[in-house]
């Protein structure tokens, strides 16, 4: 049997497009409200729309829960992802590939650049501890891992790339307000630029919950790591980078 | 405080979960802790954190002294936004270093100019039309009265605004429950922010607490006025201190419960934040011993003075302060590490009654951040939050929600802030802060906030009173486990003993980050103590202590 290429949601019978939603309208709770509510669900593409729950909240605002059948379709032929485009390996693999074939101790500096102070990603990703069971990069034995911690501004940073001959710069970012995560990166990838030429220039990575993993070209930077990415993708994507597909710097 | 009394069903006096009783064989409480091991803690905190105080009273710094000009009467910024107290601590700095002090070169150039307003010699300085000198003989001792009688104004500013709050809370009455439901707001905006505010107190919250804009703790300043854009958070400034305070004295009329308001003593400028917050009636202050250190690399030298001078004046404030042990369990695992929370809140409790806070003030931290794939967690979770309960029998305790396990999946994370809330009542915590579903995700929209308070609610008038039936089984798995980490915590303290606080803070003991004692920010403006250094308001908080 071919995979489908056309799907809907699935509530528990195939094909029911069945969701859930919910959401607050600025408006008192009454019947008026509760037709708003609908309306704008209809608007969604959802229809029939049952209202399951309608809540006063503070003043003049409504929170509401809306269950219904959505009349859109999706058409996995027209998805667009970045999928990861390496093989995972362990980090004995990982270890004895950088060993074999570049023959130093692959050299990161992470950091959490701009304003932003949660060093939550970063540490998750460098931090032996690491996340989900998973160790950090400071567990490599062949990684040597310089983590500089929150807000380092970006000269500091590409300093310190420098002084640890980094093959690769690491940076997260979780604040997105007005933008900053990527006013951020397009900064640091401009000043690595202007100060290193391309040959020379580490492999600029950046990772938070909020990047769009498409928007390499225009951020300026090698690779964007979206939620959920764990210590071993990194890892695996620096050997394939670095040491088995090119431009290990010897 | 037996506010949780009046929740007991049959009006029978409730026994509250943190008050121990004596079960014989020297055995104290719910967890069977032996008094013994427990007071050799306590000596331990104190052996670790003497030396750390001693540093702390023979150095100042440059927010220490601003914080004094703050009390003597300084106010206003320059026009780039530089506040006078900078400027002038600036001009003396230049002229005679900060080991002196800056009331006696301040004061006395005051003295020489014949005038009262220091905010008008700070103009002149920043002019380059001050010279300042330090005073010897008789002019040091007129320079000395002047600066005391000006700083002592500003204390009484501060009492004044404690007899307020007592005449307040008085008045409109405290929450009937406890835990207080602590709820935090953070638009940016100081206008958005009221109404939020105003909202979530009329929806239940105890405590308001603003979320400072990310950043601000590394600033050496504290901006000035009404602020209107912040990142993740909105500017702590003296203007919004008061505009917050006024909007829920509001509303604490409205609701006949005093609302109270929450910022955060921390960073580069710790002691100009509790003086601003003592002027301006603030009710609770996070203010941590190590938090600087260990998560902003704020050089650990600045962070232990300034932290003794802001809890002196968070003492005589009669604030609450709130520590921040929770962070500890966001970077380090809260199994593995869960006795590091514990020692951190004996070196916090140790560091808060040498500054002259009361065990009532001490809003000791800890968190509900074990993985809950790990089996048992709940039981590990209810183990630890007793032992601080029973650690610290009278201190109300702040209990904090899940973050680090909190994944974007809001129906789970509605069911482990369930759970939370229900740790929580079952171990008499004094200050809950409401967990949010949309935790890592958004900041909080009305509906999560709404949805977290109705959680609160129901846990809290399903089970408030649970307490007094949970008793853990003798021996068993949650009296086992508390005694194990207070064990490892005499371990750790018995360790750091050899070796200094500031060693173990070097060397990554807590939170795993080091911090070696030499580094950091805002360590250039350190300095130690000179033989005539002077500051007025040390002198006066130390008397009433």
């Amino acid at each position: 049997m071919t995979e489908k290429q056309v799907v809907r949601p699935y509530g528990d019978t195939t094909g029911d497009g069945m969701v859930q939603v919910s959401f607050t309208l600025p408006v008192p709770h009454d019947k008026r409200a509760e037709g708003a509510a609908v309306q704008l669900a209809n608007r969604m593409g959802i229809d029939p729309a049952m209202l399951v729950h309608a809540k006063p909240m503070s003043d003049g605002f409504t929170f509401f829960v809306v269950y219904g059948r959505v009349n859109h379709l999706v058409d996995l032929a027209a998805v667009r992802v970045v999928e990861r485009d390496f093989p995972l390996l362990s980090a004995k693999e990982v270890n004895a590939l950088v060993k074999q074939r570049l023959r130093r101790k692959l050299s990161v500096v992470g950091a959490c650049i701009g304003t932003d102070a949660h060093t939550v990603g970063i540490d998750a990703i460098l931090n032996v501890k690491g996340i989900a069971g998973e160790k950090g990069l400071e567990y490599y034995r062949e990684l040597k891992v310089s983590n500089l911690g929150a807000q380092v501004s970006v000269p500091e940073l590409v300093e310190a790339a420098r002084v640890e001959r980094a093959d690769a710069v690491l940076v997260s970012q979780v604040v997105t307000q007005r933008d900053a995560h990527l006013h951020n990166t397009r900064e640091m990838s401009a000043a690595f630029r202007e100060a290193m030429p391309a040959g020379r220039r580490p492999l600029l990575i950046v990772g938070g919950p909020r990047f769009d993993e498409s928007m390499t070209g225009e951020l300026g930077v090698d690779r964007i790591f979206g939620r959920g990415t764990t210590p071993g993708e990194v890892a695996s994507y620096l050997v394939h980078a670095l040491v088995t597909s090119k431009k290990a710097k010897a | 405080m037996s506010e949780r009394s009046e929740r007991s069903i049959d009006g029978v006096r409730a026994r509250v979960a943190s008050s121990p009783s004596v079960l014989g064989g020297g055995v104290v409480g719910k967890l069977g802790l032996d008094p013994v091991l427990v007071a050799r803690a306590r000596e331990l905190a104190r052996r670790a954190g003497r030396p750390v105080v001693d540093m702390a009273r023979s150095h100042t710094t440059v927010s220490v002294e601003r914080a004094v000009l703050r009390l003597a009467g300084v106010t206003g910024a320059d026009p780039d936004g530089i506040p006078w107290v900078n400027r002038l601590v600036d001009a003396v700095v230049a002229d005679v270093g900060l080991g002196h002090g800056v009331a006696l070169p301040v004061f006395d150039a005051l003295v020489r100019e014949q005038s009262t307003d220091v905010t008008l010699l700070a103009q002149k300085a920043a002019a380059g039309s001050v010279r300042f000198v330090v005073p010897e003989g008789k002019s040091a001792t007129a320079a000395r009265r002047a600066a005391r009688r000006a700083v002592a104004a500003g204390v009484r500013q501060i009492d004044r605004r404690r007899v307020e709050r007592d005449r307040l809370v008085k008045r409109f009455g405290d929450p009937v429950q406890r835990p207080w439901i602590y709820l935090i707001v953070a638009t940016g905006d100081i206008y958005e922010d009221i109404p939020q505010a105003q909202a979530a107190a009329r929806a239940g919250a105890d405590v308001i607490a603003v979320i400072r804009s990310t950043g601000q703790s590394l600033l050496d300043y504290v901006p000035e006025g009404a602020t209107r854009e912040g990142f993740a958070g909105t500017y702590a400034t003296q203007e919004n201190f008061r505009l917050m305070r006024a909007a829920l004295d509001e509303s604490s009329r409205e609701l006949g419960r005093y609302v109270r308001l929450t910022n955060y003593a921390s960073g580069l400028c710790m002691p100009e934040m509790a003086t601003l917050a003592g002027l301006e009636r603030l009710d609770m202050m996070l203010n941590d011993s190590m938090y600087g250190i260990l998560f902003r690399d704020i050089n650990p030298v600045r962070t232990f003075v300034d932290q003794r001078f802001s809890r002196q004046v968070h003492a005589r404030a009669g604030i609450i302060i709130n520590t921040g042990e929770d962070n500890y369990l966001t970077t380090a695992d809260a199994v593995d590490e869960a006795h590091t929370v514990t020692v951190s809140q004996l070196l916090n409790e140790y560091f808060a009654h040498e500054a002259g806070l009361a065990d009532w003030q001490l809003g000791l931290g800890h968190a509900f951040e074990i993985n809950p794939d790990v089996p048992e967690s709940f039981r590990l979770e209810l183990a630890h939050a007793l032992l601080a309960r029973e650690l610290f029998p009278d201190a109300p305790l702040k209990w904090m929600p899940p973050t680090k396990h909190m994944t974007g999946d809001v129906f789970r994370g509605n069911l482990l802030d369930g759970f939370f809330n229900l740790v929580g009542t079952m171990t008499g915590q004094g200050i809950l802060l409401v967990g949010m579903m949309t935790e890592a995700v958004v900041t909080p929209w009305l509906s999560d906030r709404d949805i977290a308070l109705q959680n609160v609610r129901y846990v809290l008038g399903a089970a408030g009173g649970l307490h007094e039936d949970f008793v853990p089984a003798p021996g068993g798995f949650i009296q086992q486990r508390a005694n194990r980490v207070l064990g490892e915590a005499l371990d750790l303290l018995e360790r750091i003993g050899e070796q200094s606080l500031l060693t173990a803070i070097a060397e990554g003991t807590f939170g795993i980050m080091k911090r070696p004692a030499d580094r950091g920010k805002g360590l250039s403006g350190v300095a130690a103590h000179e033989g005539d250094y002077y500051n007025p308001a040390t002198e006066i908080l130390e008397q009433s202590a």
